[in-house]
Parts: C-alpha cells; sequence; structure tokens
C-alpha cells in the first residue's frame, strides 16, 4: 500500500506533467485559480484520519489506486441521449447530461429554458461569458481548508454551468445525470458553478450514477451563489455501485432574503463524503439542509456539513436522517456557526439514525460555535434501534413483521423525503427509498430517477 | 370461542400470572377487574401474542386452535383483537396506509382480493361515522399527537375495520371523559353479534353501565379469584377490593 505522501506526490507530478492539457480551453482565470490550488494541495495533501475534519473517513484506500484520469474530453461512442430517457411520468425536466465529469458534447439543446438562461459546460462559459465566470468561480469553495477541494481546483476542467439571469423562474427542473462510464478504473474532477441572480428560481436535481463496473473515484466541487431573493432548490441522488467512491463538495453562498433548500439522499454507494457549505451572507435568508442515508454491506457515508451563520435574522433547519444494516458505518458532522453580529438567529440541526444489525456504526457530532448573544440554537442527535412497541402494535393488527418493519423504516425516512418541493420527484423517491429498504437495489446501475437503461 | 388452562406466565423469572381459567363463548361479553398490578394487561398481552411474557404452563385455545405459538400477526387474522391500553404513536405512518395494510392483510388470510381504493375509502367512511371519530384523525399520522381519548376512540376505530371474533379492551376508559366514554361504549355495542365475544378489562365499573357484560371476573395476584354475574361489579365499586384481598388472605 502506497503511503499518503507517494499519493500526494503523483497528484502533483501528474498536474505538472499534464499542465499543457489542463490549461488547453480554460480561460486564463481557471488556469490562476487552478496554480493556486495546487501549492495549497501541497501543503494540505490527501485529507487523513489525522484531519479532525475526516476521523471517520479513511481516504487513503480510496486514493491508492491506479486510476485513469482523463484531462481532456473523450468523445463518447454512443449517444447518450439515447440511452437516458427519463421515464417517470410527471417528472417533466430539462435534462442535462455530464460524463465522467465533462458536459457531454452531444447534449440535446435546452430550447425551452427562458431567455437569458445559460447551461453549459464550465470549461465553455470561462471563455465565453467571462464576466459572469470571474465573478464567480472559485470565490465560495475553500481549497485553503480542503485537501480534495484544492485538488479539485487544480484539476478542474469541466463540470456544468448553470446562470439564471435577475428575475427569471425555471419552472420545469434542470435534471442533471452525471454519468460514470468507463472501460477503465477512473477519477473523474467534476466542477460546477451555479449563478442564481437577483429574484430568480431554479430547482436542480443531481443523479450520480454508474454505468460500468469498474473502480471510480469522484471528487466533485459544487459552487453556488444565490443572490437576494432567489429560491433554489438542489436534490442529489447517489446510487452507485459498492466500487465507488464519491466526494461530493457543495459551497453555497446566500445573499439577503434568499431561500435555499437542499436535499442529498445517499442510497447506494460505497464509500460517500458529502462535504456542505453554507454561507448565510445577507440578512433574513433561509437555509434547508437535509439528507437521508440508507446503507447496509460495508457502506459508507460521511456527511460534515457546515452553516456559517454571518449576518442576524437568518433561519437554518438542518436534518439528516439514516437507516443503517449489515456493517455499514455512517458518521454526521453539524457545524454551525454564528458570527459575533448574526444577531436573531434560528438554527436547528438534527441527526437520528436508525440501527438494524449490531455491527452496524455511526458516530454523530454536533457542533455549536455560538459567538452572538440573542440567538435561538438547537441540535439533537438520537441513535436508535427499531420501535419494539409500534412493531408488535402493527403486528397485533395483522401486518406480518416484515412488512411492519417495512412501514416503521419507511416512516423514518420520510420524514426527510416529505420536504421534496418537487411532487413527482417526492413520489419517486418515495418508491426507490421502499424498493431500496426492502433489501433490493433500485434495478443494479439504472438512473435513480428510473431512466431507461 | 376461547379457553384457557391453568395459564402460567412469567416475566424476566418473575410470575405475574398463577394459573388462569377461563371459558369464553361467542355473544359473551366478559369483564376482568382488579387492583393494579393484579395480571390484567399482561394477560391482554398475551392473549395478543406479546413476546416479551413466558408462558410456563397451561394453554390457550382460540377456536379450537393453540394459539401459544402463534405469531401476533396470525392472531389477529384468526379474528384476535387488542384494543392496547395505551395505544403507540407511530410517526409517518398515516392511519389510512395502516388500515388499508392490515384489512388487506386479514383478506388475503380469508382468500379475499384486496379492497379498491374507492372500496377502502367507502369502509373507512362508514366505520367512522360508526365511532363517530373525526376525519382529520384519521388523516394524520396513526395516534401521533391524539388525546388520550381520541387515541381510545382510534382503537375503536380499528376495531370496527377488522371486525374481529374476540376483542380484548385493556383498559379503554382509562382518562376518557365521560363523553369519549359513551362514545367508546356505544361503538363496542354496535359492534357486539351473536358470533362474536368482548372481554374488557377494566379497573373501574362506569364502563360496565355502557357496556353490559355477562360475566364478571376478578383477578387478583395473577388468578381469578371470584367470578359472577354484572352485580359483582357494583359490589366492587361500592366497597372496593379490599375485602377480595381479605377474603384471599383467609
Amino acid at each position: 500500500m502506497a503511503d499518503i505522501n507517494t499519493i500526494n506526490k503523483d497528484f502533483v507530478d501528474l498536474f505538472e506533467q499534464g499542465k499543457e492539457l489542463l490549461e488547453n480551453g480554460s480561460s486564463d482565470h481557471m488556469n490562476e485559480t487552478r496554480e493556486k490550488a495546487i501549492v495549497q494541495f501541497q501543503e494540505l495533501g490527501v485529507p487523513t484520519r489525522a484531519n479532525e475534519n475526516y476521523k471517520y473517513t479513511n481516504l487513503i484506500p480510496a486514493f491508492d489506486h491506479p486510476y485513469n484520469v482523463n484531462l481532456r474530453y473523450m468523445e463518447v461512442d454512443t449517444d447518450l441521449n439515447d440511452i437516458f430517457q427519463c421515464d417517470v411520468p410527471e417528472l417533466d425536466t430539462n435534462m442535462v447530461l455530464l460524463t465522467n465529469g465533462w458536459y457531454y458534447g452531444n447534449n440535446k439543446v435546452l430550447t425551452e429554458l427562458p431567455k437569458g438562461v445559460i447551461v453549459c459546460g464550465v470549461q465553455e462559459a470561462s471563455v465565453k461569458y467571462p464576466e459572469i465566470f470571474n465573478a464567480h468561480y472559485g470565490k465560495y469553495a475553500k481549497p485553503d481548508e480542503d485537501g480534495i477541494v484544492a485538488l479539485n481546483t487544480a484539476l478542474a476542467k469541466d463540470g456544468l454551468f448553470i446562470y439564471v439571469p435577475k428575475g427569471v423562474v425555471i419552472e420545469r427542473p434542470i435534471q442533471v445525470v452525471n454519468l460514470l462510464r468507463s472501460d477503465r478504473d477512473l477519477m473523474a474532477t467534476q466542477r460546477n458553478l451555479f449563478v442564481i441572480e437577483e429574484n430568480a428560481q431554479v430547482k436542480i436535481i443531481v443523479c450520480d450514477h454508474t454505468l460500468t463496473h469498474h473502480k471510480y473515484l469522484s471528487n466533485s466541487v459544487t459552487e453556488v451563489n444565490v443572490a437576494p431573493n432567489a429560491v433554489f432548490d438542489l436534490y442529489t441522488l447517489q446510487n452507485q455501485h459498492l466500487n465507488s467512491v464519491i466526494l461530493n463538495s457543495t459551497f453555497i453562498r446566500q445573499d439577503k432574503h434568499s431561500n435555499v433548500l437542499t436535499t442529498t439522499i445517499s442510497l447506494y454507494g460505497g464509500t460517500i463524503r458529502n462535504n456542505h457549505h453554507v454561507l448565510l451572507d445577507g440578512e433574513h435568508c433561509e437555509n434547508n439542509t437535509y439528507g437521508m442515508y440508507l446503507m447496509d454491506n460495508k457502506q459508507h457515508v460521511d456527511n460534515f456539513t457546515s452553516i456559517d451563520h454571518a449576518k442576524p435574522n437568518c433561519l437554518s433547519n438542518e436534518h439528516f436522517k439514516g437507516v443503517m444494516d449489515g456493517e455499514a458505518t455512517a458518521a454526521f458532522a453539524g457545524r454551525i456557526n454564528v458570527r459575533r453580529d448574526a444577531q436573531k438567529t434560528l438554527a436547528y440541526q438534527s441527526n437520528n439514525n436508525l440501527l438494524l444489525s449490531d455491527d452496524a456504526q455511526i458516530n454523530s457530532k454536533p457542533q455549536l460555535i455560538i459567538e452572538a448573544d440573542d440567538v435561538k440554537c438547537s441540535h439533537g442527535a438520537t441513535v436508535g434501534q427499531m420501535d419494539e412497541d409500534a412493531l408488535f402494535y402493527l403486528r397485533a393488527r395483522g401486518i406480518d413483521e416484515k412488512e411492519a418493519r417495512q412501514m416503521l423504516m419507511f416512516a423514518f425516512a420520510h420524514e426527510i423525503i416529505e420536504k421534496i418541493r418537487v411532487e413527482p420527484l417526492k413520489d419517486r423517491i418515495d418508491a426507490l427509498v421502499d424498493t431500496r429498504l426492502r433489501g433490493e437495489i433500485s434495478k443494479c446501475n439504472t438512473c435513480a430517477i428510473a431512466c431507461k437503461n | 370461542m376461547l379457553s384457557i388452562k391453568n395459564l402460567h406466565v412469567s416475566i424476566d423469572g418473575k410470575e405475574i400470572l398463577k394459573g388462569i381459567n377461563l371459558e369464553i363463548k361467542a355473544g359473551e361479553v366478559h369483564a376482568i377487574m382488579g387492583p393494579n398490578g393484579a395480571g390484567k394487561s399482561t394477560l391482554a398481552a398475551v392473549l395478543a401474542g406479546r413476546d416479551l411474557y413466558e408462558v410456563t404452563e397451561g394453554e390457550i385455545t382460540f377456536q379450537g386452535m393453540n394459539i401459544l405459538d402463534m405469531a401476533p400477526e396470525d392472531r389477529a387474522k384468526e379474528g384476535i383483537f387488542l384494543g392496547f391500553q395505551y395505544p403507540i404513536e407511530i410517526p409517518g405512518v398515516s392511519t389510512v396506509n395502516f388500515m388499508k395494510t392490515a384489512v388487506n392483510e386479514h383478506r388475503k388470510h380469508k382468500g379475499l382480493d384486496p379492497l379498491t381504493a374507492s372500496d377502502f375509502l367507502k369502509l373507512m367512511r362508514d366505520k367512522k361515522a360508526l365511532v363517530e371519530i373525526d376525519s382529520k384523525l384519521t388523516n394524520r399520522s396513526v395516534n401521533e399527537g391524539f388525546s388520550g381519548g381520541e387515541k381510545k376512540k382510534n382503537e375503536i376505530f380499528q376495531m370496527a375495520m377488522l371486525e374481529p371474533k374476540l376483542a380484548i379492551l385493556d383498559e379503554t376508559d382509562s382518562g376518557l371523559d365521560i363523553d369519549a366514554l359513551r362514545v367508546v361504549a356505544k361503538g363496542v355495542n354496535k359492534l357486539k353479534t351473536a358470533d362474536n365475544a368482548t372481554i374488557i378489562i377494566t379497573h373501574y365499573q362506569r364502563l360496565l353501565d355502557y357496556i353490559v357484560p355477562d360475566v364478571v371476573h376478578v383477578l387478583f395476584d395473577g388468578q381469578i379469584v371470584k367470578t359472577a354475574g354484572k352485580e359483582l361489579a357494583l359490589e366492587l365499586e361500592e366497597k372496593g377490593y379490599d375485602w377480595i384481598k381479605e377474603e384471599k388472605g383467609k
């Protein structure tokens, strides 16, 4: 097994050797950001368990593998538009495909988007829309605090760019399908940037999944800026195979009177690490950060969250729930920071876990740092088994034990699902979770929102 | 219908029921009264199949079947219904979904097809009217945030939906105001037929003003120490349980 220094050095070498490919096609701004990031990465490296924030997730086995890395866009031999046709009847979305972290070259043109909306690859945006791009790219992510964010920033070539101009409401959600598809083991780096201007609204549904059975390491970073009075929803469905490692870092900045809801649902995957950072940077923001994880086998999920109340009068609700079976392990860290002048802050957090086996494990760590004196904050973490009294109550009405357990697990998970603000998506996820809790995988690798495969 | 012979039951090695004998026929209403800690609720739970308790001796036959080895759900489908003393709140499980699953399990057991959505809703409507339960309650999660009286009404509603052969109502009257008590009693009386039987477990006689029992038993210290007609309930109300204790002590 390689030690961490070798792994880190390999990435720095890759950067140096691949520099020409990395810089090619990216704007100067992107490349300048890249240069800074590789220096930051050299200092930080891939985080190890010695890093308090990565205490419960060992990334060394994930990184210690000879992955292929594509520093340029690889043509796809089949038309992915044909493979992916969403068959959820009521879920009418604008669909965008990405393959191995790159904006898919043959994406259908989204003709029905309101005027001024931009949906394209990050590389393209960096060149075509420098005014918007340079004002936001690299402004919210923190490569100086986390080695994998630095690594992403250094290696980032492409990803999804979405721009919603002032006052525009996109009614149909934008559905982003991230495909990992390769004939070799692959490390993918994806960098997304979503810019939601004043009083605009958009809902984005992101479905990650693996199409082939190779080992994948996906390191993605998403930056979002939500301007005053804007409304933004981000739903992330993680449904990969057991050989995949998903590192997903999201940085959201909210301006005054904005409203954001994110729901991260981890249905299946080998190792999943979600870093979720929210900065409430204007008064009267509302932030809702929800998550759910259903893990069994030896799956591992780690949700690391940070909600930073920088301005007064904001509200944040955070709720993560997990159902753990087999030898699965999970971690939850919830940091809430209330800065000194963020008076009248309301910040609520809870993490509830249902353990179905003796070998499943959860580490839950709330962390409240409160520097203001007129705030309401609460946090709570629970870890428990199935409620035997409730189970007996259901069985005493003639419902067999297996079904009764299923009903109780589903009810537990549903509390997160019901917060989703897209009705057909809610129904679809209800169905997926129901299937998943019955111990079935939602058809090996098919789309988490049931695309035809 | 139900025959209990020499039933001994323990929990954590402590004997709670010490040789219960009871015979109940179709069409009968039996009241089981007794002081706190006599073993009334244990008897109810054991009949429904709660596995916290260990049956160390004796037998229970229901309609000719030995039910001791049967799972709670199988007993329920054969027609045993336990009205809980403390109905459980189950957040996230809607009453509609709960009842639909339960009713259809019962139907499957009888070889019937599941009810269609509209037939099911009609059944719900009819039974809700029968027990005077508010529609708002059945639209919510099972018992969640219900008052004590609402929970008890919900038990009778479920009983109406499932039409059991043997209903065991464990202190259904405890904590009920007089209006709720009348509603609950009315529901039970309406559901009574010549083919089913009811066991009413209660500490007080008041419920028995509304549901008139054929037989009253006194359970004391794990045994049935007295069995008589409905007048026994009045006697207990008047004199309390001390005279039983004294009589037993002799």
